[in-house]
This record gives C-alpha cells, sequence and structure tokens, in this order.
C-alpha cells in the first residue's frame, strides 16, 4: 500500500529535509521499518536497539493513536497517513 | 538566572537553554537543569521569605530571567480544613486553595513561566491545546502580555470553560473530537506554525511553574513538608513536577529530606495512571476518555511513566472516583469548607474519601488536597442536583414564617 509518513521537525534534517515521506507498507509496523531502514538516522531515534519504538515516539494512522488500533499489526490502505509525534500531553 | 541548560529526562543527554521540547537523540521529554550548588550558596530561605507573595518568590527556581509579566498568581491559601477532615476521617487535613488564582485555576503558575519565556524568546503569539483551565491561562496572560493568542479545545467543553477564554480576546479554536486528538494537532501545527505553544514546544519551561505548588505548601507549613498530597492527574505533570519540586528543595538545602508521599486521583471514566499504579506496569495504556471531569479527560497522559515512578518511589498510592463520587466530592467541599470547586478538586476529595476507607491514607497523616479549579467553569456537573431553596410566592414575612414553620414540625 502506498502511504504517507508525516515527520515531525526534528527527525527532516535526516530524511533528506523532506516533511513527509512516501513507503510502500502493509502495515504500520512494516511502514516504519521502511522508513527507518531507508533513513538510518531517523531509525536510531524512532526505534531502539532491539527494533522497538521508544517510549516517547506517538504514531497516528489517519489521527488515531495506533495503541488503540492494531499496534505495530494495524493495517494500511492506499493513501493513509501516518504521523510520527513526540508524545506530549497536559492541557 | 540559575537555569543552565535542557536534560533530556529519558537518556540524560544536555542541551543548551533553548525553545526545544523533545530529545534529538531519543524524542524523551526535555527539562530545565538548574544551577544547584550555586543557589545552595547564594539563597536561602529567607531571601525566598523575603521576596513577593507570588510564585516570583521561588525565582531561583524557575527559568525566568527577566522582570516577569504577571497578574499576581500564586501564594495561595493553604487552609487547616478540621470540617472536611472530620468527615473523611483525616484528623490533619489542608486544603491548598489554587482556585483563587488570576484565572481560576493552577495552570496560572505554568504559564506565568510560560509567557515571559514567549516574550523572551521574541514571539508575537501565544497558544495552546487545552482541557479548558489551561485555554483561560493563556489568553488572559496573553491579553496581560500583548501577545496574540490561539487556544484550542475540544469542542464538547463547559460553557463557562470556552467563554473564560473567548472573553481575553483569544481566538478560539473548538475541535470536534477529544483532547488526545486535540493535542496531536496541536503538536502538527507548533510544527508548522511559529507559534509559541505553552504546553507543546515551551513545555520545559511552562512545567516548571508546577514546581511552586509544592514550594508555598512546604513554606506555609513551616518548611515542614507534608506526609502527604493528593493531586489530580490529567496528563500527569503536576504530581510529577510536584516530586521534582521535593528534591529541588533538598538540593538547594532549604530541606533536610523531602518524604512526602505522592498520592494521584483520576476519575474513573479516565484512569490510565491509576490503572498502571494498580496493575504494577511502568507503562500507561491509553484509554479514551468518558467523563463529567473533563478537565481530567487526558486518555494519553504523556508524563504518566513519570508520575507512577513517583508515586512508587514516594510510598504512595493512586485511586480513582466515579462520576458520582466526583459530584458528591464537589458539594462535601463546598459545604464543609467554603470552597466550590470544579470536578477535578471533587475527584481529589473523592479519591481521599476512597483510600481513606481502605486504609491507605492515615487519620493522623498531615495530607494537602490541591484543590486546582474553581467550580463556576462547570456548573454543569451539578446539573440534576437539589440544593436547599425556599421559594416564596411574595415579600411578607408571615409566609417566610410558614414556611420555616412548616419546616421545623
Amino acid at each position: 500500500m502506498a502511504v504517507t509518513v508525516r515527520l515531525p521537525g526534528q527527525l527532516r534534517q535526516w530524511a533528506d529535509g523532506q516533511k513527509q515521506v512516501e513507503v510502500e507498507s502493509a502495515s504500520v509496523g512494516d511502514a516504519l521499518q521502511n522508513l527507518c531502514s531507508r533513513y538510518p538516522s531517523v531509525g536510531e531515534r524512532v526505534l531502539d536497539e532491539g527494533g522497538q519504538r521508544r517510549r516517547f515516539v506517538n504514531v497516528y494512522v489517519n489521527g488515531e493513536d495506533v495503541r488503540l488500533l492494531q499496534d505495530d499489526s494495524t493495517p494500511l490502505r492506499d493513501g493513509d497517513e501516518i504521523i510520527i509525534a513526540p508524545a506530549v500531553a497536559g492541557g | 538566572m540559575y537555569a543552565r541548560g535542557l536534560i533530556c529526562r529519558v537518556c540524560g543527554k544536555q542541551s543548551e537553554l533553548a525553545v526545544r521540547y523533545y530529545c534529538d537523540a531519543c524524542f524523551g521529554p526535555l527539562e530545565i537543569d538548574y544551577d544547584y550548588a550555586a543557589i545552595r550558596k547564594q539563597v536561602t530561605r529567607g531571601h525566598v521569605a523575603a521576596g513577593p507573595d507570588s510564585i516570583w518568590r521561588y525565582g531561583a527556581l524557575l527559568p525566568v530571567d527577566r522582570k516577569p509579566v504577571d497578574l499576581g498568581t500564586g501564594w495561595t491559601p493553604l487552609l487547616r480544613a478540621e470540617r472536611l477532615g472530620a468527615r473523611l476521617g483525616l484528623r490533619n487535613l489542608w486544603l491548598k486553595n489554587d482556585s483563587v488564582n488570576p484565572t481560576f485555576s493552577f495552570k496560572d503558575r505554568n504559564v506565568s513561566v510560560a509567557v515571559n519565556t514567549a516574550l523572551a524568546y521574541g514571539y508575537d503569539t501565544f497558544a495552546c491545546a487545552s482541557t479548558g483551565n489551561l485555554a483561560g491561562s493563556v489568553a488572559g496572560f496573553a491579553a496581560r502580555a500583548g501577545l496574540k493568542s490561539y487556544v484550542f479545545v475540544p469542542s464538547d467543553l463547559e460553557q463557562n470553560k470556552l467563554l473564560s477564554a473567548a472573553v481575553y480576546g483569544a481566538t478560539l479554536v473548538t475541535i470536534d473530537g477529544n483532547y488526545d486528538a486535540v493535542n496531536r494537532l496541536c503538536t502538527q501545527i507548533a510544527e508548522e506554525y511559529g507559534w509559541a505553544f505553552a504546553n507543546i514546544n515551551l513545555r520545559p519551561f511552562y512545567s516548571e511553574g508546577s514546581k511552586t505548588v509544592m514550594f508555598e505548601i512546604v513554606e506555609q507549613l513551616g518548611w515542614e513538608p507534608p506526609d502527604a498530597v493528593v493531586v489530580p492527574m490529567a496528563g500527569a505533570s503536576l504530581l510529577t513536577k510536584m516530586n521534582k519540586a521535593m528534591h529541588e528543595l533538598v538540593k538547594v538545602g532549604w530541606l533536610q529530606s523531602a518524604d512526602t508521599r505522592l498520592i494521584g486521583a483520576q476519575p474513573e471514566g479516565c484512569s490510565p495512571v491509576v490503572r498502571a499504579f494498580a496493575s504494577g506496569s511502568d507503562d500507561v495504556s491509553p484509554v479514551v476518555p468518558d467523563t463529567i471531569a473533563k478537565s481530567l479527560a487526558i486518555g494519553d497522559p504523556a508524563d504518566g511513566h513519570f508520575a507512577l515512578r513517583a508515586i512508587r518511589d514516594s510510598n504512595g498510592t493512586a485511586g480513582a472516583a466515579s462520576d458520582a463520587e466526583i459530584v458528591e466530592g464537589i458539594r462535601l467541599l463546598a459545604q464543609t469548607e467554603g470552597i466550590f470547586t470544579e470536578t477535578a478538586g471533587g475527584t481529589v476529595v473523592a479519591v481521599a474519601r476512597r483510600l481513606r476507607e481502605q486504609g491507605l491514607l492515615q487519620q493522623d497523616e498531615r495530607t494537602v488536597l490541591c484543590i486546582t479549579g474553581n467550580g463556576l467553569k462547570t456548573p454543569e456537573a451539578l446539573d440534576g442536583e437539589i440544593f436547599s431553596t425556599i421559594r416564596l410566592p411574595r415579600a411578607s414575612l408571615s409566609a417566610f414564617e410558614a414556611v420555616i414553620e412548616e419546616q421545623a414540625a
């Protein structure tokens, strides 16, 4: 599936300055792996040494937190938008 | 200024003081680091006592290096609560009444720091994602500072919370979605617009303001820390920062030791931190909130992980209360102590009651309940409640006497 991954500001310098990257992936975990292998410096920041998403990295598919969906197994459809954002809350 | 840099709360990486909020190595949240040794040498309790009757008496431990724009935030009353204590079975109970801050909630503590950060770094627009109280505070302080403001809130907020932001001239952006969705959108907007979002890109500065409630409690108790504080948790930043405050008081030599038990309170309809505490987990799983306590309706509390650690390290605990108990908590506080709080305060009273009943708060513990907001902002919470009234058909003494006699009979 062709999906768009939107990057937060501090990651863009590690992805040739792009705000968003297109990847072909069937699931969220797959999309993150594809992104991180294409841009290893993004990968170091998003995934820990064991390949798990870091605690303060939030991922959304079409605005929904993947932890409220099927996390890394969440299936993707053509045109889906993945957002990577730092975890920050309180208001 | 004693603030000397930013430090990542996860990996410890240090960086210079700047408007940044997450670590460029691991995405961990950043917080302010101070030159504690210098404060220890140069600033005493006496200096604090001679300071203004506001949060700025603790300026050494705040990251502001300018004459602050201020509305008189902080140094709110710490009240002995014997009547409520008798009802709850707590003999040494105090209330920290933050509902009397300039915009009627504890958020003024955070925003007082954030607005001065926005000014120091030359921003012209001040903004936030909010469950209500923060929106009012950001809007009020923006007006005071001469900044434009945008406040983003869920569209189902209580009417008075919307009004108490809009009245200050803020652009009120209401979004059909819960707070977590509003927050996620605002992290994206903060990336694209050069605005100062109090609780996003200014967050390391903003969150420092929460420490001042703990500083005040300790100072108002004669520099004797309480045995326990009961704190409402939404994003769980307040409890986390009260913990930082306790440790800083020791680092700068104003206290010998910090052993106050930190107790977190959430509504049952949004209690991800309480659940994680009960299950022994270090991770907080997000929930979809469903509660009348809208100011606490954050399903994905980003500071939950740190709050759990602070609660456990301090030998504290965490509890939740149902919507009905929260309403009863609001009534009980109002009718025993004369303080009308919003749903977050009702949650704190209700959780204290439950924990006392469960033996998790001891009757002699010197306990402080943090009353963080004002009840006039959430009158909807009391819809359907029946209060004692007398209706007279005309202004007649005999009509009044007849009713009183009837009641006495």
